[in-house]
């Protein structure tokens, strides 16, 4: 197939960027949206001219390095993947694609399609963790009983890949999927209890001080991610952070 | 944590909208009651009314407490609106919203100032009136006049269409709003189901009920 591409041009952080047109020609429909920007760039790079920088590193939806905001949406068109998991099968020909950077305050363009998700790695420093004494004679976590229930929901909120679709999609740039998700995955276990208070008040914390915006629970980050973060998991943040706190 | 950060959290700010609303809630609910009771029976309604305007404990605490709760919500709402925008300076070229989020979720800010501007308008309609025949011109008590005064509030074709448009906007404003409040102070477990479905038979309910009765006193006096 014949694609018209509208991408996103920016030199570095501090220059202005603009939308430019591309063509690109024979696109098979079982490639992915990623190679088909590789053909582009290979295009690019026999006319001499700078190649479109974007991120991507595993090109198997696990490691949350690809980004691109597809044609209106995080991710693309698609549901329940990743960039690099979305595949020229979902456009026909003719078609015209706008692509553009993950957009938010909080994640600033470095170049191009490739945005500084730095902020997501400060939230995580600040709580996203749990303190183990690794001295030597660790305690195997399996000999601790968890009901099966609380060990599955921690595990839903364990997929989350970080890559930030919920914040792109959001029309208020928030990052609250990301943050409830990683406090989530901890809260729910017992060896995540212990600093459960610190984690949600310094996550959250961090995640206002990084300039996200305010949820107003429209439930477009759910339906965005690449990886079926629920919305049940705010309101688990929510809650913790409330009594949190309170007491 | 000290108390001014925890005031400044993007969480409580979003729980004090969702408190805010919930309270704003239950006043809809109890003046719909009270207009609803003027289709059935003149006298319910006049003895109602009379009540709501004379008792002390309404007038002189609710009342004020109602005025702030309004003051603190749409405030509010547009400091977070504000915010919200701005934590996006560079606006996407293409933004398919209506493809991961209802209209009525994306445009809380639209349905809130149609609102608004209904209430500034129902102010100076009904309660700056009721206000001044009651304190200012110190008029004696007379418990019959409120069902007349209704009916002719809704003689004006205009009025009522401005009416009833308002309280579309208002279903709208619910329809997001009833639930979203839930979802803020956190409640998500085995009631979430009934308390949604509770939400949207609510947010129909009650602003086509009002629809409903401006229209029966239009057509019926
Ligand atoms: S919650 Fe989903 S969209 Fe957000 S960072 Fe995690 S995987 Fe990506
Ligand atoms: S490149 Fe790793 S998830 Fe897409």
């Amino acid at each position: 197939m014949k694609l018209a591409l509208k991408i996103w041009r920016q030199n570095d952080a501090s220059s202005k960027g603009k939308m430019v047109d591309y063509t690109v020609e024979k696109i098979e429909p079982d490639m992915s949206f990623l190679e088909m920007l590789d053909i582009l760039n290979d295009e690019l790079i026999v006319k001499g001219e700078d190649t479109v920088a974007f991120d991507h590193d595993c090109r198997e939806g696990i490691c949350g390095m690809c980004s691109l905001f597809i044609n209106g949406e995080a991710h693309g068109p698609d549901r329940l993947v990743t960039t690099c998991q979305l595949h020229m099968r979902k456009f026909k020909d003719g078609d015209t694609i706008y692509i553009e950077p993950f957009r938010a305050k909080g994640f600033p363009v470095i170049k191009d399609l490739v945005v500084d998700r730095s902020a997501f790695d400060r939230i995580q420093q600040s709580g996203g963790f749990i303190s183990v004494n690794t001295s030597g004679n660790t305690i195997d976590a399996n000999t601790i009983p968890i009901p099966k229930h609380d060990a599955d929901k921690a595990f839903d909120a364990a997929t989350c890949i970080g890559c930030g679709a919920c914040v792109a999609t959001c029309k208020n740039s928030s990052a609250m999927l990301f943050v409830s998700a990683k406090v989530s995955q901890f809260s729910l276990l017992p060896q995540g209890k212990v600093e459960a208070k610190e984690r949600v008040l310094n996550m959250v914390n961090q995640m206002d001080a990084e300039g996200f915006g305010n949820c107003t629970n429209t439930g477009a980050c759910e339906v965005e991610c690449p990886k079926g973060i629920s919305l049940e998991n705010i309101a688990r943040m929510n809650r913790e952070y409330l009594k949190s706190s309170i007491i | 944590m000290t108390n001014s950060t925890i005031l400044k959290s993007s969480i409580a700010k979003k729980v004090a909208m969702a408190l805010s609303g919930l309270f704003l809630i239950t006043f809809l609910s109890i003046h719909f009651f009270v207009n609803l009771t003027s289709v059935f029976s003149e006298e319910l309604f006049n003895m109602m009314a009379h009540f709501m305007g004379n008792n002390p404990i309404i007038q002189f605490v609710m009342q004020p407490i109602l005025i702030i709760g309004v003051l603190f919500h749409f405030i509010m709402g547009f400091v977070l609106d504000f915010k919200n925008r701005s934590s996006r300076p560079i606006a996407y070229a293409k933004y398919n919203g209506a493809s991961n989020a209802s209209w009525s979720s994306r445009n809380m800010i639209i349905s809130g100032i149609v609102v608004l501007s209904f209430l500034g308008l129902h102010f100076y309609d009904f309660w700056v009136p009721e206000m001044a025949y009651k304190y200012v011109e110190a008029n004696p008590l007379n418990a019959q006049r409120y069902y007349h005064e209704l009916g002719e509030k809704f003689e004006s074709p205009i009025r009522t269409a401005i009416y009833s448009f308002s309280f579309f906007f208002l279903f709208l404003h619910l329809w997001h709003g009833f639930n979203s409040s839930f979802q803020s102070i956190g409640v998500n477990n085995k009631y979430s189901k009934a308390i949604h479905k509770f939400g949207y038979a609510f947010a129909i309910i009650v602003p086509f009920g009002f629809i409903f009765i401006a229209l029966f006193h239009h057509f019926n006096h």
